[in-house]
């Protein structure tokens, strides 16, 4: 039985592409037949930290609008034979993707794959309601960040209200993903902590993403984090994400890169 | 800057977490107003429309929140020659305080 993901936020740039290619890397990774679907019609980025912008022929618009089969707009990846991804448009606009055609193509999904997950572009509008529209569950990412938050709080009102499955009164699971968090400086009463967040939204949490080089390196060599090092801490992180997304029973920690001096001055611990 | 500052300085986390709580309170309730006011756009544009024919676009309702009463504010505009001008009613009823 398929799953679909949306992996939303509001606010821009918190994470959400990143964390779409690391948590579907993650659940290929572990076995699962994974798609990511890129939402942002206009501004896409999922191929890019994919590595496959040089691959893109047919997109996302195309296979709603009926101008390529499914097949020909799905780049399988190259380094995880069951991981595809399915790029947007640059070129056209989100007003060229329909509710009926997205509809579609998720259904279509559905037969192929056991995970399609839906990055969804930043802000409420149309792309992003889209993006949401047929989701199984939510990957709600935010920063430990006031707007992050506020924005995070918004979406969860709509991932209630205007989701398929919220129409016709059934649950859609959310789950937290707070990512960028730095555990020193929350420690230190610097940084929103993590039950701040999680009182404050409500929802479950998936996982705690610490700010990490190793992300930035992945994407500049465009590949997730989960496959260019997997041994990072953000990457240790996002499959015990992707654990948990499937159902395990992982408990939450936040992965220290080494007992840093300051690290082991206010008594934290590197977790193994 | 003092010594005392430096440490004063730090505590920005239960200010941001303050803050989050109040704004969020106001705004998950007027999210809630606006479905709301939605329902009462559409249940009202059916009264009318059983006996003018109406614009959807012509009535347009209002809710202003007060600290002791709340006005609702309909403003429905009937074409000619059902009736001449506009037909305004304020506030039509209190909701809520």
């Amino acid at each position: 039985m398929a799953e679909v993901v949306v992996v939303t936020s509001g606010k821009g740039g918190v994470g959400k592409t990143t964390s779409t290619a690391a948590l579907g890397a993650a659940l290929a990774q572990g076995g699962e037949n994974v798609v990511v679907v890129d939402f942002d019609v206009g501004l896409r980025n999922l191929d890019l930290i994919m590595g496959a912008e040089r691959r893109v022929v047919f997109d996302l618009i195309n296979v709603v609008q009926g101008d390529a089969k499914l097949h020909q707009a799905l780049i399988r990846d190259k380094r995880l034979e069951n991981l595809s991804l399915m790029p947007a448009s640059q070129t056209r606009d989100k007003d060229a993707l329909t509710e009926a055609g997205v509809a579609r193509v998720i259904d279509e999904l559905r037969e192929k794959f056991d995970w399609i997950i839906c990055d969804s572009p930043a802000g409420i509008e149309r792309g992003a309601t889209l993006a949401m529209r047929h989701a199984d569950r939510a990957v709600v990412v935010t920063n430990p960040e006031v707007s992050s938050v506020r924005d995070s709080d918004r979406i969860i009102g709509l991932l209630d209200s205007k989701t398929a499955k919220a129409e016709k009164g059934q649950r859609l699971s959310k789950h937290l993903l707070l990512t960028r968090y730095d555990p020193v400086r929350a420690q230190r009463g610097e940084m929103l902590k993590t039950e701040d967040v999680l009182e404050i939204l409500s929802i479950p949490l998936l996982g705690i993403i610490p700010e990490s080089q190793d992300v930035l390196r992945a994407s500049n060599l465009g590949a997730p984090v989960t496959i260019n090092s997997p041994a990072s801490v953000a990457a240790r992180a996002y499959a015990e994400a992707a654990k948990r997304l499937r159902g395990e029973t992982v408990e939450i920690s936040i992965p220290a890169e080494r007992p840093s001096f300051l690290g082991k001055l206010f008594g934290r611990r590197a977790v193994a | 800057m003092s010594l005392f500052d430096l440490f004063r300085r730090r505590d920005s986390a239960p200010v941001a977490r303050n803050r989050l709580q109040v704004l969020l309170q106001h705004e998950r309730s007027a999210v809630g107003n606006n479905d709301l006011i939605a329902r009462l756009h559409e249940e009202i544009l059916a009264v009318i429309a059983k006996h003018v024919e109406v614009d959807r676009d012509k009535v347009q309702i209002k809710l202003d929140r007060g600290s002791v009463a709340s006005t609702l504010e309909i403003d429905v505009e009937v074409p000619s020659p059902a009736m001449p001008a506009r037909v305004s009613e304020r506030p039509a009823e209190a909701v809520g305080g």
